[in-house]
């Protein structure tokens, strides 16, 4: 079965971010793929393993930087990459539009995208997409099984869980799950380098919501230590009770 | 027209906070942009019989489409009578929860009616006719505020992020029989299954108790789930991502980057560091309180209380103090 998977760079996780003006500062933060994305890569993986043909195609949108994502992927196990080069902004129907104009005439049965960006954190790319190019969607998937033409997908809700089942072809927006990730061997990464990463301009849209401001979160007050202890407890719940009106 | 539609969420035929904070946005930027506040709510039928309690939040008409085949969550049949509404509407702007049904439908709504999103908002002002909102990235390292070039401004709000003010609107509730064409569903909900009676999403508790490796092992969540049961309703258990990537807890508890963001009014962390990860998921919580034996934890640094000492001599006593004390009130 042939998949598509959308993906971004971002920067890394455990990265200290500090903001500059408009932006953020990049100068010695690490990049990777947003970990959402790495986990519906290895879905797919998965899913070309246990049928034993088809393709995985990478795609992304950004500038040439991303192909370092790319070939990261590629070095997991995908087929191919293709490159939308384009500005990212907020306005993630733009984004959306970008990828759902290169994905719409692909008659893979399933795209398959990370629930959420890792930076900009705006969840919505993968259900626009969905809509855009008509298929349905699930989103919040742990782990899904392909079977007669339809996704099993399991998924965490408030308070309990759900097993959804969508026809196909259809876009799941992956979230983490029983399977990590898998790390790209020597092997894989000598092999990626040969493999075909295509690079064509995007068409991006004006973006309709605009970055007024970018500011660190406001520091928290001083906080303090009660005490040592169990003994420190009558006081902790005084305090909770009486100074932070939390009990 | 400047008018602003929420969209409501009712579960059993309920209307918690979710729906009430919505509203609560959505009377507050009605009122800056001089137009009325509408409430739009999905269920099945009879769902609209406690939909009058939003007028105390601002809702001036509340409609309430019902459906036998509306009473749970199907994006396919929501994302058309949702965009249909807004549609008819002609609304400056849309508010819905960031709840799990929130995050999934008001993408779908936007692409539906191709104007932009900003979702998981923790305030909403406008400027100058404009919706402007300010949203945590970066998980919550940064903040990010973004003005709106279209309308209507379709926002979803954070849970727990507002106090939605007490209004005396009309809160008239008008119902309408939506067309539902259940054999053109494409995603269909094959089971449902509740973790446990009453149980709370982490994200959207109002305290929530979580625990991290200095746990030790998992059958020790049994002093965590003490203390979230000393602390009354609306708590949820919460995770460290490394116990969570260890297998004691489930993902959905994950709090932190690739788990969930929090913003409870009262947070424990038991026996978490802190890692950068971490606080970033929590760092809005209104209040924390941290339990570490080190007293050099980088959680201590964002906690507004904390303890040093043993959890396991620390957490039952805290449990203890908090079940006497709720039961003298």
């Amino acid at each position: 079965m042939n998949v598509i998977v959308c993906v971004k760079r971002v920067p890394d996780t455990e990265a200290r971010i500090r903001v500059d003006g408009a932006g953020i500062e990049t100068s010695g933060i690490k990049y990777d793929m947003s970990p959402y994305d790495a986990f519906a890569l290895e879905a797919a993986l998965r899913l070309k393993e246990a049928a034993g043909d088809g393709e995985v195609v990478l795609v992304t949108l950004g500038d040439t930087s991303s192909q370092e994502t790319l070939r990261k992927g590629l070095a997991m196990g995908a087929d191919r990459a293709i490159l939308l080069t384009g500005e990212v902004t907020f306005d993630g129907l733009a984004t959306a539009k970008a990828l759902a104009a290169e994905l719409e005439g692909s008659d893979a049965p399933l795209f398959l995208f990370g629930i959420k960006a890792a930076d900009d954190d705006q969840q919505q790319v993968g259900p626009m997409v969905a809509t855009l190019t008509g298929r349905p969607c699930v989103t919040g998937v742990s782990s899904f099984e392909v079977a007669d033409g339809k996704a099993v997908c399991h998924r965490e809700v408030e308070g309990g869980s759900e097993v959804i089942e969508v026809d196909l072809p259809a876009v799941l927006c992956m979230t983490k799950g029983p399977n990590e990730p898998r790390l790209a061997a020597l092997k894989g990464i000598m092999a990626a380098k040969k493999k075909p990463l295509e690079e064509k301009p995007a068409v991006v849209a004006e973006p309709r919501v605009r970055l007024t401001a970018l500011v660190e979160p406001p520091a928290r007050p001083e906080g303090r230590i009660v005490g040592e202890g169990p003994g420190a407890v009558p006081e902790l719940v005084r305090l909770l009770r009486e100074e932070a009106n939390a009990l | 027209m400047a008018n602003v539609l929420a969209f409501v969420e009712q579960r059993d035929g309920q209307f918690g906070s979710a729906a009430r904070e919505a509203v609560g946005v959505a009377a507050s930027l009605a009122e800056s942009l001089g137009g009325s506040v509408h409430a739009l709510a999905l269920g099945a039928p009879g769902a609209s019989a406690s939909a009058g309690v939003l007028g105390a939040v601002g809702a001036e008409v509340i409609a309430v489409g019902e459906h036998e085949a509306l009473g749970e969550y199907n994006p396919e049949a929501y994302v058309d009578i949702v965009a249909d509404r807004i549609r008819e509407g002609g609304y400056a702007a849309v508010i819905f929860a960031a709840t799990g049904l929130g995050k999934d439908l008001a993408p779908r709504v936007a692409a539906r009616l191709d104007v932009p999103l900003a979702t998981d908002v923790t305030s909403v002002d406008a400027v100058g006719g404009s919706v402007s909102v300010t949203r945590p990235v970066f998980s919550g390292k940064a903040f990010a505020t973004l003005e709106f070039d279209a309308a209507p401004a379709i926002v979803s709000i954070r849970p727990n992020a507002f106090q939605p003010a007490e209004r005396s609107a009309a809160g008239g509730v008008e119902t309408f029989a939506p067309a539902v064409d259940r054999s053109a569903w494409r995603v269909r909900v094959v089971e449902r299954k509740s973790a446990s009676e009453g149980a709370v999403d982490v994200a959207e508790a109002s305290v929530v108790v979580s625990g991290g490796r200095g746990m030790k092992e998992p059958s020790n969540w049994s002093l965590l789930e003490g203390l979230r049961d000393a602390l009354g309703s609306d708590v949820a258990l919460g995770a460290s991502r490394a116990v969570v990537d260890a297998g004691w807890r489930p993902h959905g508890e994950q709090v932190g980057q690739t788990g969930k963001t929090v913003a409870p009014k009262l947070y424990f962390a038991v026996g978490i560091s802190g890692a950068i990860q971490h606080l970033a998921g929590m760092r809005t919580a209104k209040t924390i309180v941290a339990i570490n034996r080190d007293a050099d934890a980088p959680i201590f640094s964002v906690a507004d209380y904390g303890i040093v000492g043993d959890l396991f001599e620390v957490v039952p006593r805290l449990a203890e103090e908090i079940a006497a004390l709720k039961a003298g009130d």
